[in-house]
């Protein structure tokens, strides 16, 4: 087993294990600390593929920004483990999971045998691999290149998303 | 890694967003499981670039194959920043009317 292999299960056993902590914690900064650990994980994995903008992107903005805001709204609501509201019955968390877990067989069993992922190599086939630890597509140099040429117009739209969000977030919450 | 191991991954953060919407009744806790679902559609989309990235790179073409879906992740990220602002301050909206997180208490936009 290589060390790719090694930090590849890692991580998978890191982001499965806090994502469904996210789900059994009672309370909710609880899973916002274990949604950090998923977030975390992710960027490992960003990492393992050589993405090394997207994972300080994915650490600034979704660990950073966005759960010191969730963080924020729960202190401010007093949310804790008391005030969490209770589901009636089980059998509505029975019938979720089962849900899930359809979805889950669904997409698997869609993809798994799928041709497109399949390659020969003399006469045998394999899987196809994702490349690991080398690469330059993920570096900053290259996406910030394409990011200016050829998404140009994209990211001068998304500007101005950015700025309707703002105004609509203190519209919304404005007390009147 | 091989291809299949990144989409059984994703496919199962995913699943355990979905769980999460519809079981949990905390607003903030169903947003935050939003949160997890884009994250592993992201995951998703880097491991697929950096299939497509080898593949190129096997037949000679390009070395910058596979940057698109890269760009996607960036502005998806973009897209979620801007939607957590607006959701979280239609949240505290809702506390301040009825005092409560509970999702059960949205029907009253029925009447």
């Amino acid at each position: 087993m290589s060390l790719v292999e090694i930090i590849f299960w890692f991580l998978s056993g890191l982001a499965l294990i806090s994502a469904i902590m996210v789900l059994l914690s009672k309370n909710p900064v609880h899973s916002v600390l274990w949604l950090i650990a998923v977030f975390f994980a992710i960027s490992g994995h960003y990492i393992l593929l050589n993405a090394q903008f997207l994972a300080i992107v994915n650490l600034i903005v979704y660990a950073g920004a966005i759960m010191v805001l969730f963080l924020f709204v729960i202190m401010l609501m007093n949310q804790n483990a008391e005030t969490e509201p209770r589901s009636k019955s089980t059998w509505i968390k029975l019938a979720g999971a089962i849900a899930g877990g359809c979805l889950l067989i669904v997409v698997v069993a869609a993809v798994r045998d799928s041709e497109n992922l399949i390659q020969n190599i003399g006469g045998k086939a394999y899987a196809k691999t994702a490349v690991t630890t080398h690469g330059e597509i993920g570096l900053i140099e290259n996406l910030g290149r394409v990011l200016f040429t050829q998404y140009v117009v994209p990211f001068e739209i998304s500007s101005v998303l950015f700025l309707s969000a703002m105004v609509g977030a203190v519209v919304i919450g404005k007390k009147d | 890694m091989p291809i299949h191991y990144y989409i059984i991954l994703a496919a199962t953060l995913f699943c355990i967003g979905v769980i999460g919407v519809l079981t949990r009744r905390n607003a903030i806790i169903v947003f935050m499981c939003v949160e997890l679902m884009l994250n592993a559609v992201n995951l998703m989309l880097v491991a697929f670039s950096k299939l497509h990235y080898g593949t190129y790179l096997k037949n000679g073409a390009m070395g910058a194959s596979g940057i698109d879906g890269q760009m996607f992740v960036f502005f998806i990220m973009v897209v979620a920043a801007a939607e957590v602002s607006v959701g979280l301050a239609i949240i505290v909206m809702m506390y301040r009317n009825v005092h409560s997180v509970d999702i059960n208490f949205l029907n009253r936009l029925k009447n």
